[in-house]
């Protein structure tokens, strides 16, 4: 077992939202409610969930781009909320971020050599002629040939982009990588070419990955554990062979059972899909509106993410009978 | 069974400042009755012209230059403004990817659904405004009565669909034309709004042109597939004979790049080399020329041509051809 690169201890994240213009009122959105998570070292974390449950939301805390409301994250034993500007900047060397749109994540006025090159220069790295070479190499490590140095972003395809950006992420030689929907969206030839590749990296490079999507086939190939978040709750955390073989959670089942399988002679199993993923409770399980098996207590109690056995954790009170 | 819709040589071009393109080269198709076609492909492959065609919708730079599409026996390309304005809406309907862009933020969902059954059916504003709650009622939204009277922006996007789907269905349309209907959808949601397709299109004997890049919602959801690749049909088959047995080496490909499909043993995805052509400086010969493993010299020289390999299966590739 590695040891934990980054925990994450009770963190929340509460956005105040003003509606309303001329009596405006306030009102509390939790994105990421009371998330308690370890990211390993060397493992490929995966992060699924539908849009607006917070996924987005943990990765800018764990890079410092947001402040949490409550509780702490440390990465490698140091509380990253409490670093000033110069341990931020160090930080930042051995985390990086792989953003969802190669398109407007690149600056379009900068070649493809000056943007892989720009981390170096703000991390006083190297001489000149020695960030030269490492660019040069970076650029044949993901698959860029030195003949697209001078190029800028629009003379490249989608996938040229993703490339483009993870040789930027990369450059500065960091740890934990964040990958925030890399390949959602590029199409499915490009998608396998950059699921290879960000494969490749991580074993050559030694990487951590916390790799962040909605699709359930990506996520699968990808992941060693996989955490599924709802409403900003993580509500299960398993292997990726228990998370597919064995869901404990409604939710997981259900995201399971929405997901369309690439074989038509397959009928899908019959688990209800219904509902929309809306704060409307006030107690109790997230959940509970859209869940079969709701009983009194999910209406009363918020179940806690509990350790089910066999480094399984689950957010659901009839966890196991189900 | 006789086709509703037939398409045949449909060629649509476009004029743009880099030169002339051939967005839809060739197509030709049949969807059946009752039936969904689904037309798969990546990006730019002319999927969303062809269903623009389709209407006689593409945008002001294009045209269409030869071919013809038949619907329930008549000639739509012949048709006046007019006629095809009649048309859409009332017998043949389209869905878009994102319902915002698609629905007036000003009007209220209720009143924009009951503008298109007036327009169609000539009822008074009464009936028409009840007819839209029936409507709204119909595709699994909840309350309609008030929600009839939300505004766009006040619905998710999920609900925003519906609306979307309840206003193609306001007519009772013979055919439904969605473009990547669920793409900006969630699983859980987009699961949903297929299965709800699916329903309506059971219950009024609907045909249903669905097109996607999504090889998952392709196999649970269509009877008939075409692939397509720079303008052309590639392959079009059953669904069981395309996801069994795929012939064209760029179907394969796609199917074999799906994550959790064909994994091979070391934990990597086969995966398609180089990426789709230029449509403004096609070489000549078949356009998957120089992303293909079993290309010969062949290839280069003479585009093959959609053939049938086996029964309902057609083919465009020099190694799947019999001669």
């Amino acid at each position: 077992m590695n040891k934990p690169l980054m925990n994450i201890r009770s963190l929340k994240k509460v956005f105040k939202l003003s509606s309303g213009f001329i009596r405006a009122q306030e009102r509390n959105l939790v994105a990421v409610n009371n998330i308690n998570l370890d990211i390993d070292e060397g493992e490929t974390l995966g992060l699924v969930g539908e849009s607006g449950c917070g996924k987005s939301t943990l990765a800018k805390i764990i890079l410092r781009l947001e402040k949490p409301s409550a509780g702490n994250i440390l990465f490698k034993g140091k509380d990253i909320i409490s670093f000033d500007r110069v341990q931020l900047k160090a930080y930042r060397r051995n985390v990086q971020l792989i953003f969802q749109d190669p398109y407007s994540s690149l600056n379009p006025r900068k070649t493809a050599a000056g943007i892989i090159r720009e981390p170096l220069t703000i991390h006083n790295v190297a001489d000149n002629k020695k960030r030269d070479s490492l660019v040069e190499e970076m650029m044949l490590k993901v698959g860029l040939s030195a003949q697209h140095a001078k190029r800028y972003p629009h003379e490249f395809s989608g996938g040229q982009r993703q490339r483009l950006g993870i040789a930027r992420a990369l450059i500065l030689q960091p740890q934990l990588i964040i990958a925030d929907e890399p390949v959602s969206a590029l199409d499915v030839s490009i998608q396998a070419q950059i699921l290879n590749l960000l494969k490749d990296l991580k074993k050559d490079f030694g990487l951590t990955y916390l790799f962040i999507s909605h699709d359930l086939n990506v996520i699968r190939h990808m992941s060693d554990r996989i955490a599924i978040m709802y409403l900003g709750e993580i509500v299960e955390l398993s292997s990726n062979h228990d998370i597919y073989e064995n869901p404990l959670h409604p939710y997981t089942r259900m995201l399971l059972a929405a997901a369309p399988v690439c074989n038509p002679r397959i009928k899908k199993n019959v688990i209800a899909v219904r509902g929309e993923a809306v704060a409307e409770n006030n107690r109790g399980c997230a959940f509970q509106n859209r869940c079969a098996y709701r009983t009194g207590i999910c209406s009363e109690q918020e179940p806690p993410l509990a350790d089910r056995g066999n480094n399984r954790y689950c957010a659901c009170h009839r966890a196991g009978e189900i | 069974m006789p086709c509703l819709l037939k398409i045949k040589d449909l060629v649509t071009v476009f004029n743009t400042v880099k030169g002339k393109i051939t967005a839809v080269d060739d197509v030709s198709l049949c969807i059946e009755e009752g039936e969904t076609l689904g037309i798969v492909g990546e990006s730019g492959c002319g999927k969303t012209m062809l269903a623009l065609s389709i209407m006689r919708l593409i945008p002001p730079n294009g045209e269409i230059a030869g071919g013809s599409i038949s619907f329930r026996g008549e000639e739509l390309l012949k048709k006046s403004e007019e006629e095809m304005r009649r048309l859409r809406g009332s017998e043949i309907a389209m869905i878009f990817q994102e319902p915002m862009t698609s629905l007036n933020p000003v009007i209220r969902i209720g009143e924009q659904i009951a503008e298109a059954i007036r327009l169609h059916q000539g009822l008074a504003a009464r009936d028409a405004h009840a007819l839209s709650i029936r409507q709204l009622e119909e595709v699994g939204i909840p309350e309609p009565q008030r929600r009839a009277l939300d505004y766009p922006h006040q619905l998710s996007g999920g609900m925003r669909q519906r609306v979307m789907i309840a206003m193609a269905m306001s007519c009772h349309p013979r055919l439904l034309l969605a473009d990547e209907p669920t793409t900006a959808l969630d699983v859980t949601i987009q699961a949903q709004i297929l299965d709800l397709i699916d329903a309506l299109k059971k219950k009024n004997n609907m045909s249903v042109l669905l097109i996607t890049h999504d090889l998952g919602i392709v196999a649970q959801s269509t009877q008939k597939v075409a692939v397509m690749y720079a303008g052309k049909i590639v392959e079009m088959a059953d669904v069981d004979d395309i996801y069994s047995a795929p012939k064209h080496p760029y179907t394969r490909g796609l199917m074999e790049s799906i994550p959790a499909r064909c994994p091979d043993q070391n934990g990597y995805l086969k995966t398609i080399p180089g990426s789709v052509p230029s449509l403004y400086d096609l070489a000549p010969g078949c356009r998957f020329y120089d992303r293909c493993s079993l290309a010969f010299d062949k290839c280069s020289r003479q585009e093959p041509n959609l053939e049938e390999v086996a029964p309902g299966h057609l083919v465009s590739c020099w190694k799947c051809n019999s001669n």
